[in-house]
This record gives structure tokens, C-alpha cells and sequence, in this order.
């Protein structure tokens, strides 16, 4: 055997060029390398899940979810809310009047009054928000309905909308300018906020309507053509969308930056809702001075420009006030999670010290005798 | 086919009988013949030139797209592209496009090429230089413009460039020597002869005087096979007809040796060799796991569908009410509000699968291709399956089947060179019942004390003289063996010192040399064959020469061979060598009684026995024999059969010489293999052609049966004395009381059985004629069922395939195995799930017929227990993987339709869809099913157990699928309820929100469909790092990379305005959610939540019920090794008969 083998090499080397002709030189050594990745060996680390090895873990996350839940409870607790629904769905509610005889060709705006009184006064800056209910703006034929080149101040985009505005993209002939189902169905109540203070009088609480967008929005994204001096002249040969009351140029005719696509409620409205229940920011109220509360308990009275039907396709309106806390708004969803979640992790961890008791010493004992 | 027959029929009315439209007539040179002879028709063939390429430059987009696209799942998304395409539908069509074309591209860069690299070989083998006689000169010209009946040159050590009718060669007596090698892996020499009437041609000049025809059949693709005849006309005489057969043939491929140059004519080109038509490939094999994962394609198929039906109906119920279906502020458009409600409903339909279709991932099918192509490398890198001796290492010719080599059930092997060494020794020859053993060789053989022994020293009486000497000389003359007497050859089969000269005996068989060899020790040398005369050296130092008249080759069918030779006293003898089967019928007279009984007893010792008898033939027996041959050997047609029934004919009342023993050692390590094939569940059935005694002593020495195995027989001899009926309803009452009783014990009594060749094919037809006669097939599966080895001797080549095929068709449908090394084994291993060829000494078809080959067969052994158990596992998981995170993935996007009217909005942005499963998430899980190892190699191969875990497909059966199918589910509905808890504040309490600290923004959809995305990429790849137990750096770098592209790539997707989108809906949404302190909160605990039912299921499953696996993972530090005792105790044992 050893002799063979050794003519054999002796072989190779007397014959250098014996394969080259068959085409494929097959008498090159096949010996392959013995590197650790061609061998599987590389040096690994083997984890293994058993419960001796899971069972800190388990510990470690109760330990630590736990107080988690429960600052977050405690945190969304402490989170005033104040929430107010002024749809006139029922007779007798004040603004029935208004959502009753709604229609669009009417000219004449609706008015109404909405009386309500905080028990507990709002500390720190309060936000005040619109709520609408069974508003589906992920609808996908919705979604899609927008325009982005528009509202970044595209030019040729302002004059010709893109196809996915239909059916809002003209108006008689000329483009819309903001096109699409978002823009056409911007939200437009106007929402007012009073306090009656002990005397019987109505002080009106200033609203602040900027920096309720996202920044980037506001300043990369939505953008108006040809910058934002003399939009009349921009916005020259669109006409505005159908339900609306004014052109872009006009939203906020108190503040001339705040006007055309780079409107800030605009901007709010714009970000299209992840559920057909959902709630926008519409204005901050902020704190004036450390000793005062922002809104003291007390009455007030919301005032409405009621423009916004919602009853045809039964959805309901509302408003709401809220303070904020580090971890945002109220919301005692995460922290009841987290302590749920800690304490099942507890809990198994002891069912499972309990197992790794029971059942893996009289494993190891079995594997021993093998 | 009934076509051709009648064309058949027609031609041969219309030309005449001689002419076959399935043969072809070369003529040589290009010379016409002369007239009146044969219509010269010139026929067109091929050139020479070979494409072993598929594509060409043209073809390559249009032919490479039809075959992508023919694959039903390229096919699927091609459909789903183009119905994005076609109708509005919510992603757009780059989410499935973009995959597709990535798929598709990648599969053409990697055939295109592949194809280039053929095209690259193909042309340097076709501008290969080629000598060509031409008008008595030497004519250099490229090899693809040879042309059929050009006349070659070739010179020593060159290559033929095509097939080649030998003419003459530069030795005297017409021989040369080829070596196929690059053929089919032998590197024994052959040898080829020219027809006589040629063979004297030494010029060009000469040559070019030839004036002949040849009339040879079609291209064949059996390499072993030709039928011809050459026509030579000499000057306006009757032309002189010569037979061809494949020893005049030079294969393309082959290569000149010993020879200094040949005159050769081409009769097949180009594509038409035998080499090029042995291209072709095989049959596809499709392994279990692929077949469990089209069945799980079906059942998300049909999950899609019902989602898609599920969504439509639920949305027109939804959208009844018109203020719910146009809203004053979301209207049709006018041309959609047109369009008929049914095209609406279908269009929805469509647009609903368009939406889901992801669930069945694209990537999948490369993802498993990659795993496949780049996971067989291990097994051609692995250094353990390289074979020092051989030079070489596993050879995977088909990456399909890796998994499937951890879910072999039966294990069916051949026993010579696969379980033995094929490495023959001489240990005795009796002649009438006197043993003579070559001193050589004293290694304590006890002798029964019934026969006598005589050395060769001690003079017989006369009658016994005389029939030791014809029994020596029939073994020196009844061979096909070559001697070598060259101080270098190629190959080395054995090297014998022969005072000046070194010689060498040089054949095909094994077997032969070393019998020759025993001869040789015995005094009786075999010097050479001669201008057909076979010189003999006998002990008496004379040369005896005998006159080579004819050999009558060996086949498998008639188990024997012979030669026809005329002594120097002018005397005719038959000398016929064969397995005592096909000789004892044939005998006449003899001392049948001693030689059998001696037989029988070197057959029990695990020794091949051959018999020989020899046949003194008169003047008129042997022209009758002539006759007979040359008749037979003429023929075009049937030549295979003709030639059986002449040698019928002729190899007849034989006297009885002797028997003679060979030992042929078991492989290293086959015992070990074996048990260790055993303990892993495998049952191994041993397939031979060899008798039953020496095959059953080989299976104790190899431990297949062990001396607790009661033996079952289920033979001729014992069906000629019981009905087959009542053995076979016998053994299976047997088998079963056993099982019955033991109920406690299985293990302690196992069963062998020995079923023959006979027998068998008896079983197979009862069942055949008709149930009438009980269902043997039944019982005898039910017996084969019990037995955990089996022993099927006197096994026909095709036979070895039928019973692959019936076990394969049992109603468990078993996955098998065949392993063998020689020719006879390949419809075996063609037929098994899995073939693996053993690089043997019987040459190289069955290494090219197999998926995979090895050198030895103690290979297997990691073959199956260590590769075979990763690629399974790993596979496993890749498909199981795959599954589970495109249901985590699509299910949300099915939950979310729920809360937005049915619109088909999807939840996640275009990009995130396109590239979840092309980036996010497919390295981790492609990088662990190439390098995963749940246990260490060396585990595995310490406790062959282990395999039994995996068996059956454990992984993929349907509780496995739904644990994951469910757990994907789970994960899906807990990502899409807690984001929308924190979103949403009506459902869970009366209040909340979700707000930033720093802007105190409102979140949008897209923000909610991020939030979802990022714990699931998250999760699904967490869920894979709980599931790694191997953890290289590689790993590491993968899983921790693949979440680190998906954060940059998302603060990139949302951090600039992308001027070549059309809208800007992710812009800045991945930062500001980052910048939400709930949103962080939320992430982990959702992350959380969703691994936490699969650890406990993990941890409880370990703990209360682990499988052989996990314990062999808990208790891993803990052992030490000590296989290496195991080891030599097996190799000890396996030395020892019994």
C-alpha cells in the first residue's frame, strides 16, 4: 500500500503535463485547506436557553418593568385631559342647530357656544387638540390623494397636480392649489376659548397657533412657489379647492407667514391619521407665569365657527385639553403593559426556578450513569 | 416511436436490407467506393466542435427568462408584478418588482457566467491543434474542423479529439493503450485493438491508400457499447467485412499511452461522441424538505387567497352604506364610479393579493438556493473525506439533496469495494479437493482437518497431474490481465518483482491480478501475450506457449468467463473461470463433491471463491465454436444477445478443475460505520452479486449481523423445499410472536434477513401475476420492516434497483440510500432518493452516477451524521424561518385593513416592503443555515443516536409548521395591538396619546407603520439570535450589521427630501419617532412580549420533555472524550470472521 502510493507521486512529478491535455487538469491536489471556517470549526460561543440560564433574565426584567409600568402609570396619571365632544348630534346639545342645517352652498357661517367648567386647574402649558371620530383619512384612496411635489413649491407641480389628486385636481379647468381629498377636506372650525372668571366676564385666552407642526415639515417639506413674498402673484392661475372658503394665500389672515402651503394647521391636517379615530393638535396655550395656573378650574365657554359636517357619515367632533408630561400625553396603556408584563416575567421566573429544581437535577442525575 | 418503426420498415423495402436508418456509413478518407458496390451517399454530419454551453450570446435574455420564468414561483411574481402593473393597485409595482428582477438577475449573472466559463473551455478545446492525413501528407489543423471519416494522427499522451475507429498503431501487433481517466475515472490502461486487415498501414502514404468503409450505428451514449462493421475494398475483389466492437473504439476524452502514435478514423464528432452525449443530466432528484415546503406554499397560498376573499366581501359589507363608501370628503373619481361593481369587486380582489402576496416570500426560493450551492462546499472543503491514498475528497455533483442526507431510513450498500476494500489477495486454490496454499502466505489459515493438505512440493499421481496442471494453467490462460514491463507507467496496480525487469500485471478486475499473482507464487508465471500467443513460465523454468484463439469476456449476467487456446500440441481447450453457480450446472464430471464442500467453506470464511473447468474441444467442436462467435461478433444488431447464445452454445460440458479463494479485506472502519449507521436508526440492507455464505461472513465481520441476530433465510433452498407462500407467512409469524412478546426487550433480539436473488424476483412476480396468490410484496416488506439488517445476495444489477424502488414505494415511503462503487451499482444508486458513489477501483461510473461521491465508504459516516444532520436542521429552519417573519410581517398589514375601511392601505412604506426580505432580513437567516451547529461535530459522531431526532422530517411535519405559523401570528397581532394601543385612545381607556417631549407632535400613519416595522425587524431577528447556538464572529456581524443597515438605512430613507420620488410620506417620521420617549419604551416591550411564549416554550420543552439533542447540548462540557476505545474495538472485531 505504502509503495503504491509513494510510485504514484513519483508519478506526478515525472509527468508534469501528463493531464494538460484532457482539458481540465484534474491531477492538481485536491487536498482541501484546513482552515477553521472550511472545517466548521471556527470558535464559537454556544449559548444554550435552559432555565438555569433564563431564569436571571426573567428576574432582571420583572425587576426592571415593573418600576418602569409604574412610573409611567403614575407619570399618565398626573396628566390632566379635559375632553369635550361638540358634534350637535342630540337636540338638545348647543350645537345642533349648526350641524343640523349645515349645507354647503350657504355663505352665512354657524355659530355656536359650548359651556364647560374645569374641576381641577391645568398647571404648565396646556395643548389643545380637535378630535374626529369615524374620519377614515387612511383610507387609501385618501392617503394617496396629495400632491407632494406640489407643497414643496414645485412649479410645474403647482400648475399641473399629479394624476393621484383625482377628483380634486382641477376646478373648471384651472389646477387646484393644494390639490387632493386631504387639502379639499382641510378641517375648519374655528375654535375660540373663554374664561369666566368670578365677575360674570369673558376673558378671552390667547391661542397660539404656531409650532404645532413638525419643524421639518414646516420649513423643508412643505414650501410655498417661489418663496413666501406676494403669494397672490404664487398662487396666480390655481383655484382653490372646492370646499374651501378661501385660497391657500389666505388661511391665517393675521399672520402673512403663516399663509399658503406652510399654513401650520395646514401642515397638522396634512399628516394623514393612522385610525379613523384620531386627534390633532390645533393650538398651545401657554403658561404666562409660575404663580398662576394656565387654566384655573372654573367655568369657560368654548365658541365655535361650526363648518365641519360630520354627521353625514356619523362621525363626531370634539375638543380636548391636555397637559404634557416627559413621556408625552396620557396614555396608561404603556405603563399598565409594562407592570403586566414585569410581573409575568416574575411570575414565570419562579415557575421556572421551581422547574429547574425539580427537573434538572434529576437530568443530570440520569445523564451521569450514560 | 411507431413513427420511426414504420419509416424503419419503409427504408429497409426501398434500399435493401443491408442499410439501417439507424446506422451510419463512414467513408474513410472521404474516398467514394467503388461503383456498383454501394450508392455512395454522402451523408451531412456535425463538425467537430463541442458546445457544452446552453446560451448564446443572442439567446441568452429571451432563453435564460423563459427558464427562470418556467419555475412556478418566478412565475407567481412575474403575475403579481404585472397585475401591479395593470390595475390601481396600493404598493406600487417596484415592491415586486424590484425582488423579481433582483432574483432573476442574480440567477443570470450566475448562469450567464457559468455559461461563459463553458463557452471559455468549449473554445480552447476547440482550437485544440489536430494532426489530419490528407493526400498521403500530415496536415495540421483545429480541432472543431474535423470532419466524420477524416483519418487523425494522434501521438502518445495526446487526447483523441473525437471518436476514433482504431486503423493501426505503431506497435507490430495493431495494439495501443489508452487510459480513460478523464472519462470515467479509471486509470487502469486499456487496451484497443485495429482490425486485422489494417493494422499494417505504418505512413501516411499507406494509410491514405485505404480504401474502405465503415457501417456503424448511430451515436449511443454507452460508453461501453459499439456495433460496426468495416467494409475494405482491394482492388474490385469482394470487399472483406471485419466486425467492430468497442475494443476498437478510441473514446473522445481518452488518452494515447505506451503508444507512439496511432492512425485512427473519425466515425464520431462534435456532439456526437459519446463523451458529449454522456452530458446530458440526470433525472432531478427533489428531497423530502422540498417537498414539505411546497406543501406549506400551498397552505399560505390558499391563506392568501382566503385573506384576499376575506377583505373583499368584508369591504363591500363595510362600504354598503354610500356615505361609508364615498364621504363628502373622499370621492371616485368619475371613471372609477363608472366601472361595473363586479369589475370593482375582482379589481379589489386582485389589489388585496397584490397587497398580501408577500406572504409568500420571493427571497425564499434563492435564499435556499444560496443555502444549497454555497452549504455544499463543506462537504468538498471537509478534510476528514479526503483520502490520502486516493488524493482526492467528497465530490458533491448535486447540491439539491444536501438535507436529504439527514433523513436517510435505509441504507442499502454493495458489498465488494464499498463495504470491502476491493483489494484482492490469494489465499488458496484446491484442485479436487487438495488445497495448495503459496508459502508467501502462512498467516495461520486453521485448515479443516477433513481435507488434506498437500503442498505443491509433494508429486501427485498421474490423473491428479494432470489436472494440476491444466488447473494451473487454465488460471494462467483464462484472464484478461496485461503486463506491464515499462519501468514507468501510469498506474500501478501491483508491483512484482521479476529479477531484471519490473512487471506489472495490469486489469480490470481485481480479482484477475490476483489470481495471476497466486499463480505466480505457485510457480507458474504469466510472461505475456505475444502476437496473440500467451507465454507461460512454468515451474520448471520452460516457456510454454499457447495460441490465443478466443476470449469469451466476462459479463455479470453469465457470471463466468473463458478462453479458447491451441497448445503447443496443437491440442483446442476451453478454459472457463466463474462463481460456482454458473460453473456447477455446466459440469459434467469432476470431483464436484470435495470442491463444492471446500467452497462452501472458504465462502463461509467471507473468501470469493471462482470455480474452473476446462473442455478439451476437437477440431470440428472448436470451428463449430468459430462458427458461432464470428456470426455473432458480425452481427450489427443484437450482437449483446447473439454473442449470450453463442457462448451458451459453447461453454458446456465441462469438466471440473478446482476452486480458487480470494480474500478481500473489509474497508477500515466499515464495521464502525455500520454500527454507528444502526444506533442512528438507519436500517442497511447489503446488495451483492456475490454467494450467500462469503457475503453473510462479510456482513458479521462488518457487524451488520451481530451474534445476537436471529437470521431469517428466505433462499432458494429453502423455497425449493417449502412453498414460497408458507416461508414467507412463516417468517412473518415469526417476526411478529417476537415483537409481541418482547414487548420490553426490542432491542435485545434483532433480526437479519438473507433473502436471493431468486427468491426475491419469485416475490415480485407472485405479486405481478395478480393478487390471486397473496400479497407477497406486503408480507415481505412486513418482514423487511422488522428486521434491522438485511442481506440480499445474488443480486443482479437491476435487480439492486428494484428493490431501492420497492422499499422506496412502501407505504411509509422511507427515504433510502444506495451506496456503491462499481458499475453494477449504478441503476441502484440512480434509483435511490440518495445516490453517493464510492471512488473506487472498479472505475469511476458510479461517482459520475451518484449526487455525491466519497473515497471510502467509512465516509459516510460524517456524510450522514454530521453534514447530513446540520444541512438538515439548517434547512429546516431557513424554511420554517421564512415562513414565520413574512407572516409576522403581512398578518398587521391584514389586521390594519380592519381599521381603515378596507381600503387596502398598506401599513408600511414602499421601501420597507421591497426591501424586508431582500436586506432587512435575509443574511441573518441565510448566514445561519450555512454555518449553524445546534451540537459539535464531534457530538454528533460520538452519538449516532442523535439522528433518530431528526428523523421523519421531525422538523417540518404540520404541528411544527403551526407552532410556527401560530407564533407568527402571535407576533403579528401583538405588534399591531400595541402600537395601536398607544395610538389610538378611545378603545383602551378614555384617554391618551402619544406625543413627543421635545415637539409634542401628532404621529401620522406612516409613524404607525414604522413603529410596527421596527419591532418586527427587530423581533424576527432576535427571535433567529435565540435560535443560533453556534456563534461565530460571522454570526455576530451579521445579525448586529443587519439591524444596524436597517437604523441607517432608515434615518437615510427619512433624512433627505429623495427628488426622484414622488411623495415625501417617510420625511423625518423614523427620527421623530426615535425622538418619542414612549415610542422607545414601546419597542422593548413589544420586542419583549412578542420572543417571550418562544423562550418558555424553549426553556419548558428542555426542561420537562428534551429531546436526545438538547441533552446532548445541556450535558456538553461535561463529557470527555473516549471514542477512540469504541474505535478500536470495532477495528479489531472487524478483522475476525466471526
Amino acid at each position: 500500500m505504502m509503495a503504491s502510493s509513494y510510485n504514484a507521486k513519483e508519478e506526478d512529478g515525472n509527468h508534469p503535463g501528463a493531464a494538460n491535455h484532457a482539458g481540465a487538469g484534474i491531477v492538481k491536489s485536491k487536498k482541501p485547506d484546513n482552515t477553521a471556517f472550511k472545517q466548521q470549526r471556527l470558535p464559537a460561543w454556544q449559548p444554550i436557553l435552559t432555565a438555569g440560564t433564563v431564569l436571571p433574565a426573567f428576574f432582571v426584567i420583572g425587576l426592571i418593568f415593573i418600576p418602569i409600568g409604574i412610573g409611567l402609570y403614575v407619570t399618565s396619571n398626573n396628566i390632566k385631559e379635559f375632553e369635550i365632544d361638540y358634534t350637535g348630534a342630540n337636540i338638545e346639545d348647543p350645537c345642533y342647530n349648526c350641524a343640523k342645517n349645515f349645507s354647503w352652498n350657504s355663505t352665512a357661517q354657524c355659530f355656536c357656544t359650548v359651556p364647560f367648567t374645569l374641576v381641577q386647574p391645568f398647571e404648565s402649558n396646556v395643548f389643545m387638540y380637535y378630535g374626529l371620530s369615524n374620519f377614515y383619512q387612511n383610507h387609501r384612496r385618501y392617503v394617496k390623494s396629495r400632491d407632494d411635489s406640489q407643497l414643496n413649491g414645485d412649479r410645474s407641480a403647482l400648475m399641473s397636480p399629479s394624476k393621484e389628486c383625482e377628483p380634486y385636481r382641477t376646478s373648471e379647468g384651472t389646477p387646484i392649489a393644494p390639490c387632493g381629498a386631504i387639502a379639499n377636506s382641510l378641517f375648519n372650525d374655528t375654535l375660540q376659548l373663554y374664561h369666566i372668571d368670578s365677575n360674570g366676564t369673558f376673558n378671552e385666552i390667547p391661542l397660539v397657533k404656531k409650532g404645532i407642526a413638525w419643524w421639518t415639515d414646516k420649513h423643508v417639506k412643505f414650501r410655498n412657489p417661489g418663496g413666501n413674498n406676494n403669494l397672490t402673484v404664487a398662487f396666480q392661475g390655481t383655484s382653490k379647492p372646492v370646499n374651501w372658503r378661501e385660497p391657500v394665500f389666505k388661511l391665517d389672515p393675521e399672520d402673512p407667514e403663516n399663509n399658503g402651503f406652510i399654513n401650520e394647521d395646514f401642515i397638522v391636517w396634512m399628516r394623514t391619521a393612522a385610525l379613523p379615530t384620531f386627534r390633532k393638535l390645533y393650538r398651545i396655550i401657554q403658561k404666562k407665569s409660575s404663580s398662576t395656573p394656565t387654566l384655573p378650574s372654573g367655568k369657560y365657554v368654548l365658541n365655535i365657527t361650526y363648518n365641519y359636517p360630520v354627521l353625514s357619515f356619523d362621525g363626531r367632533k370634539r375638543m380636548i385639553l391636555s397637559t404634557i408630561s416627559w413621556m408625552g400625553g396620557k396614555n396608561p396603556f404603556l405603563g399598565i403593559a409594562y407592570i403586566t408584563v414585569g410581573s409575568i416575567c416574575f411570575f414565570l421566573g419562579v415557575v421556572l426556578l421551581i422547574i429547574h429544581h425539580k427537573y434538572d437535577t434529576r437530568n443530570n442525575s440520569a445523564d451521569i450513569p450514560n | 416511436m411507431d413513427f420511426t418503426q414504420l419509416r424503419n420498415i419503409i427504408s429497409r423495402y426501398c434500399v435493401g436490407e443491408e442499410i439501417w436508418v439507424d446506422s451510419r456509413t463512414v467513408y474513410i478518407g472521404h474516398k467514394e467506393p467503388p461503383p456498383g458496390a454501394e450508392a455512395y451517399i454522402p451523408q451531412r454530419y456535425p463538425d467537430n466542435r463541442i458546445v457544452s454551453s446552453k446560451y448564446t450570446f443572442w439567446n441568452f435574455i429571451p432563453k435564460n427568462l423563459f427558464e427562470q420564468f418556467r419555475r412556478i414561483a418566478n412565475f407567481y411574481f412575474l403575475v403579481i408584478f404585472l397585475v401591479q402593473l395593470i390595475i390601481d393597485t396600493p404598493t406600487s409595482p417596484v415592491t415586486s418588482g424590484l425582488p423579481l428582477f433582483f432574483v432573476i438577475t442574480v440567477t443570470a449573472i450566475k448562469q450567464g457566467y457559468e455559461d461563459w466559463l463553458r463557452h471559455k473551455a468549449d473554445c480552447s478545446i476547440n482550437k485544440c491543434p489536430v494532426d489530419v492525413v490528407q493526400q498521403g501528407k500530415v496536415v495540421r489543423t483545429q480541432s472543431h474542423k474535423l470532419r466524420v471519416g477524416d483519418i487523425v494522427v494522434v501521438r502518445e499522451d495526446e487526447t483523441f479529439p473525437c471518436d476514433l475507429i482504431l486503423l493501426s498503431s505503431s506497435r507490430y501487433d495493431g495494439t495501443c493503450y489508452v487510459t480513460t481517466a478523464s472519462l470515467d475515472g479509471e486509470s487502469s490502461h486499456k487496451t484497443y485493438y485495429a482490425v486485422q486487415d489494417t493494422l499494417a498501414f505504418r505512413t501516411e502514404q499507406e494509410v491514405d491508400t485505404l480504401h474502405a468503409t465503415i457501417e456503424c450505428e448511430q451515436p449511443q451514449p454507452d460508453l461501453y457499447k459499439f456495433v460496426g462493421r468495416i467494409n475494405i475494398y482491394k482492388d474490385k475483389e469482394e470487399p472483406v467485412a471485419r466486425p467492430l466492437g468497442a475494443e476498437n473504439l478510441l473514446l473522445r476524452g481518452a488518452t494515447l499511452k505506451n503508444t507512439q502514435h496511432i492512425y485512427a478514423v473519425a466515425v464520431y464528432t462534435g456532439m456526437e461522441t459519446k463523451m458529449a452525449l454522456n452530458y446530458q443530466s440526470k433525472s432531478q432528484k427533489r428531497s423530502a424538505v422540498e417537498k414539505s415546503m411546497n406543501a406549506f406554499l400551498i397552505v399560505y397560498l390558499f391563506i392568501l387567497i382566503s385573506k384576499a376573499v376575506i377583505n373583499t366581501v368584508l369591504k363591500y359589507a363595510f362600504q354598503w352604506s354610500p356615505d361609508r363608501d364615498e364621504p363628502w370628503y373622499n370621492h371616485r373619481t368619475e371613471i372609477e364610479r363608472q366601472r361595473h361593481v363586479v369589475i370593482r369587486a375582482f379589481t379589489d380582489f386582485l389589489a388585496f393579493m397584490v397587497l398580501f402576496n408577500y406572504i409568500i416570500p420571493v427571497s425564499m426560493y434563492v435564499t435556499v438556493e444560496m443555502q444549497k450551492f454555497l452549504g455544499s462546499y463543506f462537504i468538498t472543503w471537509d478534510e476528514e473525506m479526503f483520502d490520502e491514498e486516493l488524493g482526492e475528497g467528497a465530490q458533491v455533483n448535486t447540491s439539491d439533496l444536501n438535507e436529504e442526507l439527514g433523513q436517510v431510513e435505509y441504507v442499502f450498500t454493495d458489498k465488494t469495494g464499498t463495504l470491502t476494500e476491493n483489494n484482492m489477495e490469494f489465499i488458496e486454490c484446491c484442485v479436487d479437493g487438495n488445497v495448495y496454499i503459496p508459502h508467501a502466505i502462512c498467516n495461520g489459515q486453521i485448515l479443516s482437518a477433513a481435507s488434506s493438505i498437500d503442498m505443491i512440493d509433494s508429486s501427485p499421481g498421474g490423473y491428479r497431474r494432470e489436472h494440476e496442471d491444466l488447473f494451473f494453467r487454465a488460471l494462467c490462460l483464462c484472464h484478461t490481465v496485461q503486463v506491464k514491463e515499462e519501468e514507468t507507467v501510469e498506474s500501478i496496480k501491483r508491483g512484482i518483482h521479476q529479477g531484471r525487469p519490473t512487471s506489472f500485471y495490469i486489469s480490470s478486475s481485481p480479482d484477475e491480478v490476483a489470481l495471476v499473482e497466486g499463480m505466480k507464487r505457485l510457480g507458474y508465471t504469466y510472461l505475456r501475450l505475444k502476437d496473440n500467443y500467451m507465454e507461460i513460465l512454468n515451474k520448471d523454468d520452460e516457456i510454454e506457449r499457447f495460441e490465443l484463439l478466443h476470449v469469451l469476456n466476462f459479463d455479470s449476467v453469465r457470471r463466468r468467463m473463458s478462453v479458447i487456446v491451441k497448445s503447443s500440441s496443437g491440442e483446442y481447450l476451453l478454459f472457463c473461470k466463474g462463481a460456482d453457480s454458473s460453473i456447477f450446472p455446466r459440469v459434467v464430471s469432476g470431483k464436484v463433491e470435495q470442491v463444492k464442500a471446500r467452497v462452501e467453506l472458504n465462502a463461509v470464511e467471507g473468501l470469493r471463491t471462482l470455480c474452473v473447468a476446462y473442455r478439451r474441444l476437437s477440431e470440428s467442436d472448436y470451428q463449430e465454436a468459430c462458427l458461432h462467435l464470428n456470426e455473432a461478433k458480425l452481427a450489427l444488431q443484437d450482437r449483446e444477445q447473439r454473442l449470450a447464445q453463442a457462448y451458451d452454445i459453447i461453454e458446456r460440458d465441462f469438466v471440473l478443475l478446482g476452486a480458487t479463494a480470494v480474500e478481500d479485506r473489509l474497508q477500515e472502519k466499515a464495521a464502525d460505520t455500520i454500527e454507528s449507521l444502526h444506533k442512528a436508526g438507519m436500517k442497511v440492507w447489503v446488495l451483492t452479486g456475490d454467494k450467500m455464505e462469503t457475503a453473510a461472513a462479510t456482513c458479521y465481520a462488518s457487524k451488520l449481523f451481530r451474534r445476537t441476530t436471529q437470521i431469517l433465510e428466505l433462499t432458494k433452498k429453502r423455497t425449493e423445499e417449502q412453498s414460497l407462500h408458507d416461508v414467507l407467512f412463516e417468517l412473518n409469524r415469526t417476526v411478529l410472536r417476537q415483537r409481541s412478546i418482547s414487548g420490553l426487550s426490542v432491542d435485545c433480539l434483532d433480526f437479519g434477513l438473507i433473502i436471493d436473488g431468486a427468491t426475491l424476483s419469485a416475490v415480485l412476480k407472485a405479486n405481478q401475476e395478480g393478487a390471486g396468490c397473496g400479497n407477497y410484496r406486503e408480507i415481505f416488506l412486513d418482514i423487511c420492516r422488522n428486521c434491522s439488517a438485511v442481506l440480499c445476495c445474488r443480486m443482479a444489477p437491476l435487480q439492486k434497483a428494484q428493490i431501492v424502488k420497492l422499499i422506496k414505494a412502501s407505504k411509509e415511503h422511507p427515504i433510502t440510500l444506495a451506496v456503491g462503487d462499481g458499475a453494477n451499482d449504478v441503476s441502484m444508486i440512480l434509483e435511490a432518493h440518495v445516490g453517493i458513489g464510492i471512488m473506487g477501483k472498479e472505475g469511476r461510473q458510479a461517482a459520475r452516477n451518484s449526487d455525491y461521491a466519497i473515497p471510502k465508504f467509512k465516509h459516510l459516516k460524517k456524510m450522514l451524521l454530521v453534514h447530513g444532520h446540520f444541512y438538515y436542521i439548517r434547512i429546516a429552519e431557513l424554511v420554517q424561518y421564512f415562513f414565520y417573519k413574512n407572516v409576522c410581517f403581512i398578518f398587521p398589514q391584514f389586521l390594519y385593513q380592519f381599521f381603515c375601511g378596507f381600503s387596502q392601505q398598506p401599513l408600511y412604506d414602499t421601501a420597507y416592503l421591497t426591501l424586508y426580505n431582500i436586506s432587512f432580513t435575509s443574511l441573518p437567516i441565510l448566514l445561519y443555515s450555512l454555518v449553524e451547529q445546534h451540537v459539535t461535530m464531534d457530538t454528533l459522531k460520538r452519538d449516532p443516536s442523535l439522528y433518530r431526532d431528526i428523523a421523519k422530517n421531525s422538523l417540518l411535519r404540520w404541528p411544527v409548521f403551526l407552532y410556527w405559523t401560530c407564533l407568527g401570528l402571535f407576533d403579528a397581532v401583538i405588534f399591531f395591538f400595541g402600537a395601536y394601543f398607544l395610538f389610538d385612545n378611545t378603545t383602551f381607556t378614555s384617554n391618551g396619546q402619544l406625543m413627543t417631549t421635545n415637539t409634542q407632535m401628532m404621529f401620522g400613519n406612516w409613524t404607525f407603520g414604522t413603529l410596527v416595522f421596527t419591532v418586527l425587524v427587530f423581533t424576527v431577528t432576535l427571535k433567529l439570535a435565540l435560535d443560533t447556538h453556534h456563534w461565530t464572529w460571522i454570526n455576530h456581524f451579521v445579525i448586529w450589521g443587519s439591524l444596524l443597515f436597517y437604523v441607517i438605512f432608515s434615518l437615510l430613507w427619512g433624512g433627505i427630501i429623495w427628488p426622484f420620488l414622488n411623495y415625501q410620506r417617510m420625511y423625518y417620521v423614523f427620527m421623530q419617532m426615535l425622538s418619542s420617549g414612549p415610542a422607545w419604551l414601546s419597542i422593548i416591550l413589544l420586542i419583549t412580549v412578542s420572543l417571550l411564549p418562544d423562550v418558555i416554550k424553549k426553556v419548558l420543552c428542555r426542561a420537562l420533555c428534551p429531546t436526545a439533542i438538547e441533552r446532548a447540548q445541556s450535558s456538553r462540557p461535561c463529557l470527555t472524550v473516549e471514542p477512540s476505545t469504541i474505535f478500536m474495538l470495532s477495528q479489531s472485531s472487524s478483522r475476525m470472521s466471526f
